[in-house]
């Protein structure tokens, strides 16, 4: 059984089903535990005191800002190859979450910035990015918004998410260019292995990372159920009216 | 593909067709700015190669919902997607003539207004290089936006949402090269840079402007 089985929207309501409820508990212990471990069980940094404590929520949700786009765009490449129209309203379910996850994490860095850099908003490259990353989620909705056919909608803004990714991209590195940073480097490279905080602090942090990661596929296989269940709602009222 | 082009430019001519509307939309731009920022010409000075790059920007901007939305209201559009030219050269000569009517005439007006502003003599050479290099990804990218929204209704501020932020790379080269000749620096790294973004753009963005357009008139 391939996973293209589960384009059928029947079967992976089935599924979706069937797995949300493990999938809610589990986010749920993730976050719940992660956050009041990181709150209440880790020691106050040497220098920035508890202010560094909002990492818990920041570099999650930061996280999951990026992934979600990165979601958004395979499953468009999915919709414009293979018209599953499961894989279309999955980045669209996506979308909005992506949105509240950049929010979170600009506002939390803006209050975690406020003591630490003396500052709520600096026009640094990270900080920039994500602002723009915040732009092209709006644009992404408004145009699922605007356009009534719902095909069309989904073929647009999958040619949107597409060229949004290449020029998200380029305005990272424009940024760079731009002007020099006062953010500092990613503290858990997954790259290289190495880390700059210390485990104290690392275990809560990857756990509310995994935590947020289970929240935003719970969500978005929520969601995902509802926009289908709507279509075929607005299907069943169609057939109503021909036949009445 | 001439013809297309010669009928287009002819269009934006001829009267009631807009052409030198950008124009003096970068006019009252660059008139406002000293209103809002006061007349102090050091100041002045130091923001004009960003305030005329951004004026630049927004006057092609604006002209951008009639690039595409003129032929589909009166059916031209679905014929040239019938006709035997490609669509993507027909996007690319959408795009030529709107660089031609609109980002030619700021290229040549922006010295002028640079005048107005205070913009240090250094700074004129590298204004016109970098508004010349950067307008026509201006109008490539403005076409893309223009095919996503060209179906819909009252699709104007959406478009704007749509395209600012994909003008973002290319106004960080542009104004960065200017500012740069402004302070007299170096400006050959932004140049190139933005030279990059704009034949990246008109070598790829026809593709994407016209399958939109497909998907849209479909």
């Amino acid at each position: 059984m391939s996973i293209w089985s589960y384009a059928n929207p029947v079967k992976f309501l089935a599924l979706s089903t069937k797995v949300q409820p493990f999938l809610w508990a589990a986010a749920a212990m993730c976050v719940v535990v992660g956050l009041l471990w990181g709150f209440f069980g880790t020691p106050d940094d040497f220098r920035q005191g508890s202010t560094v404590k909002i990492i818990y929520l920041h570099v999650p949700s930061a996280l999951m800002a990026i992934n979600a786009w990165f979601m958004m765009l395979v499953t468009s490449l999915i919709w414009l190859v293979r018209r599953h129209h499961v894989s279309a309203l999955a980045a669209k379910a996506a979308a909005p979450v992506g949105l509240v996850m950049t929010l979170i994490a600009l506002i939390t860095g803006a209050i975690w910035g406020q003591p630490m850099w003396g500052t709520w908003w600096a026009w640094d490259p990270r900080l920039t990015s994500f602002l723009i990353l915040f732009l092209f989620y709006l644009g992404y909705i408004a145009l699922w918004e605007a356009v009534e056919d719902p095909d069309t909608a989904a073929d647009l803004t999958s040619v949107l998410c597409l060229v949004g990714s290449v020029f998200a991209v380029l305005s990272r590195y424009a940024v760079q260019f731009w002007n020099q940073g006062l953010h500092q480097g990613t503290s858990v490279p997954v790259a290289t292995g190495g880390r700059t905080v210390s485990d104290v602090f690392f275990y809560p942090l990857a756990l509310c990372m995994v935590g947020f990661g289970l929240l935003f596929l719970a969500l978005v296989l929520y969601r995902t159920g509802t926009e289908i269940r709507l279509r075929r709602t607005k299907a069943l009222r169609v057939r109503a009216e021909r036949s009445a | 593909m001439i013809a297309l082009l010669l009928r287009d430019l002819r269009l934006a001519f001829r009267a009631g067709g807009g052409f030198g509307l950008g124009l003096a939309f970068f006019l009252i731009v660059t008139t406002l700015v000293p209103f809002s920022v006061g007349p102090e010409a050091v100041l002045l000075g130091n923001i004009a190669p960003g305030v005329l790059w951004l004026g630049a920007l927004l006057a092609c901007l604006l002209s951008l919902d009639r690039l595409l939305a003129l032929d589909y209201e009166d059916g031209t559009l679905d014929l040239l997607v019938t006709a035997p030219l490609p669509l993507e050269a027909v996007v690319s000569i959408k795009a030529l003539a709107h660089w031609v009517t609109t980002g030619l005439p700021l290229v040549l007006a922006a010295p002028f207004f640079g005048v107005l502003l205070n913009l240090p003599t250094a700074g004129y050479g590298p204004l016109v290089q970098s508004l010349a290099l950067g307008t026509p990804a201006l109008s490539v990218i403005g076409t893309f936006g223009a095919a996503l929204t060209v179906g819909i209704k009252r699709g104007g501020l959406l478009l704007s949402l749509l395209v600012l932020p994909l003008y973002v790379p290319t106004l960080i080269f542009g104004a960065e090269a200017a500012r740069r000749g402004a302070s007299g620096l170096d400006t050959s790294t932004p140049l190139i840079m933005l030279a990059g973004i704009t034949f990246g753009t008109i070598a790829l963005m026809p593709f994407a402007s016209a399958a939109v357009l497909r998907m849209g008139l479909r």
